[in-house]
């Protein structure tokens, strides 16, 4: 529509079809939980077929579980919690129009999002050398009682389905963060225009909060779980 | 309103249609009018090929023993048809064309509130489209629409991984245009459209969108869990691993029984819009009609169970999903009691538009009492998974959806385009079709009492006469639908200039010109009547308007 004369809007920062800057920004923003909105009944649906089964092999489900590294899953957590911290003052630097803050604090949030993931691929690793992978070829039986084993493997395709779907979500927050880094470096933002900072880091805080609901129902789900194992 | 000058091409009013004729102006825009363009023609290819695969299975059951076709390409034509109408043709028909074109000038914004996101879905749904069409016409996919595990996970040996992937991505698209839809509707409205000033147009989508955006993800990931399930085995849905293939039809549900309301609820959008310009009174019940919208967006989340009555569905929980299937009924005859009491009294006039909209009513009736029949446990146990159920999701899907999707086509016609449908051809394709499509499907209610299976590419030959009935029916119902094909291409160019407000409608979409101009309205409008005040649109003699569309069949004479 460019070639459009009402295009030409004096201030360049406000799309032709907003009357002004608070109902763009009020748009964008409800655009964005409706988002995440679709994204809790994305997520909500495999939570809820985990827990069907959670609720069905309830013992071998918590046997799987035991294999799984807490110490790992803990140090993720808060790493992926700095992250969000990190986010947070990115968006407060936002509201406060200060471009190269904003960038520091997206690199951050990059950075401790890239930890998660660098431990997550670690954690993957360990899993595979261990026969945890549910694949034919990979899986090493984990119990001599055919059915156990057939269970805990189930719990695998969970584990494995879940955490990889999160970090799907993760990379694709990255990639954004990148851009939006660029766009603060280039002095896109200012104290009146700053949404993109703000929906990004509702995104992002999602994605913290899946991972928050993922730890306990995989790697809490075993009695006697050991942070150090 | 009463006529436009002519001008010469050079000094035409600038329209979304004429300011630039690129193609690169039609894949890149950002018009939410131009968008819903695109959607009408793809949407058009769609139904096409899916009626196609249609017309060949109904000439196959033309004998009890079918020998057009192979059992297995039968399977392939039933699944090819069911995936291409359900998904690339019901659900994005009516939000995506008439909703996308309509709803930000209903409301007089410029346009929706993500432009981008809504062209995206376009892309979305056209790449989506093509990869399960492709997969499903080379080599096809015989599972049915419905992608049932285990069978679609393990022992199907066709290309389910690719209609699936295609669907998959049509989600998307439809999100994306749900999501739009509610944003629009909370922040773009004009100075003074309050949310009960909306037309019930506006009202229905937004109960559509709230289903698109809370549902589809449901389905989304269980169509991924079913491609992970087929290529690695995982084993969730497979019993020999320890997997529960009911879990399946239950995530599944969850997003396909809404879905129908995604079909039927922008239909009753449509009627909504039509029976009180046709009948020059307001509507009766506003509130009712627009909150029996959002009742039946609700109580269809509650609703899915149904479809598992004969899957070992524990019985307490049959019961209950019974009896929220009978309370989607509530709000659904509210609204047709609610358009009935608009038609008393009224000065109804028959134009195309007001035909459709009379015909969906009839055969939206008859869809929704007999899914009455189906909630019943008893009954339910009798007919699953027979031609009585073919039936009566034909009535609300073809017999609803499909005759609002026409009827608001003929109606906003004029606006989208600038021209006006030839009304005697429209009306003689209206009843060729309610016609058609009565004779297709009524049989089909008799055939499933009787117990023919649905899906069965054969069956006994005392069946033959209602099955040639149904076939028979279906022939004139594809002539029904290539007729408005045709004269709506004709009319482009032979039919005559639209006015402003053909029909004398109420609504800002009527105030604007046709075609729009780019950005919609020429001045931003204010708002200060509530809707459908067909009441106060009365001549100098102090009668009642009547539509123009009714005058042209009347006298014969043109729209100038």
């Amino acid at each position: 529509m460019t070639e459009l004369a009402t295009d030409l809007h004096p201030n360049k920062a406000l799309a032709h079809h907003f009357t002004d800057m608070p109902q763009q920004r009020e748009a964008v923003t409800l655009g964005m939980w409706l988002f995440l909105a679709t994204e809790v009944m994305l997520f909500g649906a495999i939570f809820l077929a985990y827990t069907v089964y959670r609720h069905q092999y309830f013992d071998s489900f918590r046997a799987a579980g035991g294999h799984l590294f807490v110490s790992f899953g803990t140090i993720n957590t808060c790493v992926l919690l700095t992250s969000s911290l990190m986010m947070a003052l990115a968006v407060h630097a936002a509201h406060q129009g200060d471009s190269k803050k904003i960038v520091r604090y997206v690199l951050l949030t990059i950075l401790f999002g890239a930890i998660f993931l660098g431990i997550k691929m670690t954690e993957y690793v360990i899993d595979t050398r261990e026969g945890l992978v549910p694949l034919n070829g990979w899986w090493k039986a984990q119990s001599p009682d055919l059915r156990v084993d057939r269970e805990m493997r189930l719990f695998f395709v969970f584990y494995f389905t879940m955490t990889l779907l999160h970090a799907i979500h993760m990379t694709i927050g990255m990639a954004i963060l990148a851009v939006i880094a660029w766009f603060a470096h280039r002095k896109r933002f200012s104290a009146e225009d700053y949404n993109p900072v703000d929906v990004t880091g509702l995104y992002w805080h999602f994605v913290d909060i899946v991972w928050v609901f993922l730890f306990p129902a995989l790697y809490l789900v075993h009695p006697e779980m050991h942070l150090f194992k | 309103m009463s006529s436009i000058p002519y001008y010469p091409a050079a000094e035409r009013p600038q329209t979304y249609l004429n300011w630039s004729y690129r193609v690169k102006s039609w894949l890149f825009t950002r018009d939410h009018k131009r968008i819903a363009i695109l959607y009408m023609l793809s949407i058009t290819l769609f139904f096409f090929i899916g009626g196609a695969a249609a017309v060949v299975m109904r000439l196959h059951l033309l004998t009890p023993d079918g020998t057009l076709v192979q059992a297995d390409t039968y399977n392939r034509l039933f699944t090819l048809h069911g995936v291409v109408m359900v998904f690339f043709f019901l659900i994005p028909s009516i939000p995506a064309v008439l909703g996308n074109f309509l709803i930000p000038l209903m409301i007089g914004a410029k346009d929706l509130a993500f432009p981008r996101l809504n062209l995206a879905s376009w892309y979305f749904y056209m790449v989506g489209g093509l990869c399960a069409v492709i997969a499903l016409v080379a080599g096809g996919v015989d599972t049915g629409w419905t992608f049932y595990t285990p069978y679609s996970s393990i022992y199907s040996n066709t290309n389910v991984v690719w209609a699936i992937a295609g669907i998959f991505l049509a989600g998307f698209s439809s999100i994306f245009t749900g999501l739009n839809f509610i944003v629009t509707m909370h922040k773009m409205r004009a100075p003074g459209m309050t949310w009960f000033k909306m037309p019930l147009f506006c009202w229905s989508h937004y109960a559509t969108s709230i289903i698109q955006v809370l549902a589809t993800p449901v389905v989304a990931i269980t169509l991924v869990l079913v491609i992970i399930e087929r290529v690695f085995h995982a084993g969730i849905f497979d019993p020999s691993l320890g997997g529960d293939p009911v879990l399946f039809q239950h995530m599944f549900w969850f997003y396909s029984h809404p879905a129908v309301y995604i079909m039927v609820l922008p239909g009753m959008a449509v009627v909504s819009e039509i029976i009180p310009c046709f009948a020059r009174k307001p509507i009766f019940g506003y509130s009712f009609i627009a909150f029996s919208s959002v009742a039946i967006a609700v109580f269809g989340f509650l609703v899915w169970g149904h479809h598992m009555f004969v899957s070992g569905e524990s019985m307490y929980s049959a019961l209950i999903f019974s009896a929220l299937s009978f309370s989607v009924a509530i709000p659904s005859a509210v609204k047709v009691f609610n358009w009935t009491a608009t038609l008393y009294k009224g000065s109804i006039s028959s134009a195309t538009p007001m035909l459709y909209a009379l015909g969906f009513i009839g055969l939206f009736t008859m869809g929704g009492l007999t899914g009455l029949f189906l909630a019943t446990l008893g009954i339910d146990v009798h007919v699953h998974d027979t031609y009585f159920i073919i039936a009566h999701f034909h009535y609300i899907m073809v017999g609803g959806a499909v005759m609002a999707y026409l009827g608001g086509l003929h109606f906003w016609w004029p606006k989208i385009t600038g021209r006006m449908y030839p009304e005697f051809m429209g009306k003689i394709s209206a009843f060729i079709i309610f016609l058609g499509f009565n004779l297709t499907f009524f049989p089909q209610f008799l055939l499933g009492y009787l117990g023919m299976p649905r899906r069965y590419h054969s069956y006994p030959p005392e069946m033959q006469v209602l099955n040639v009935l149904s076939s028979a029916g279906a022939s004139i119902l594809a002539v029904g639908y290539l007729l408005p094909l045709g004269y709506f291409i004709w009319s482009l160019r032979y039919g005559k200039i639209a006015p402003t407000n053909p029909y004398l409608a109420t609504g800002l979409e009527w105030q604007t010109t046709s075609p729009p101009p780019p950005e919609n309205f020429d001045v931003p409008p204010i708002v200060t009547e509530g809707p459908y005040r067909y009441d106060l649109m009365v001549s100098q003699l102090g009668t009642p308007l009547i539509a123009e569309g009714a005058r042209i069949q009347t006298t014969g004479s043109a729209v100038k």
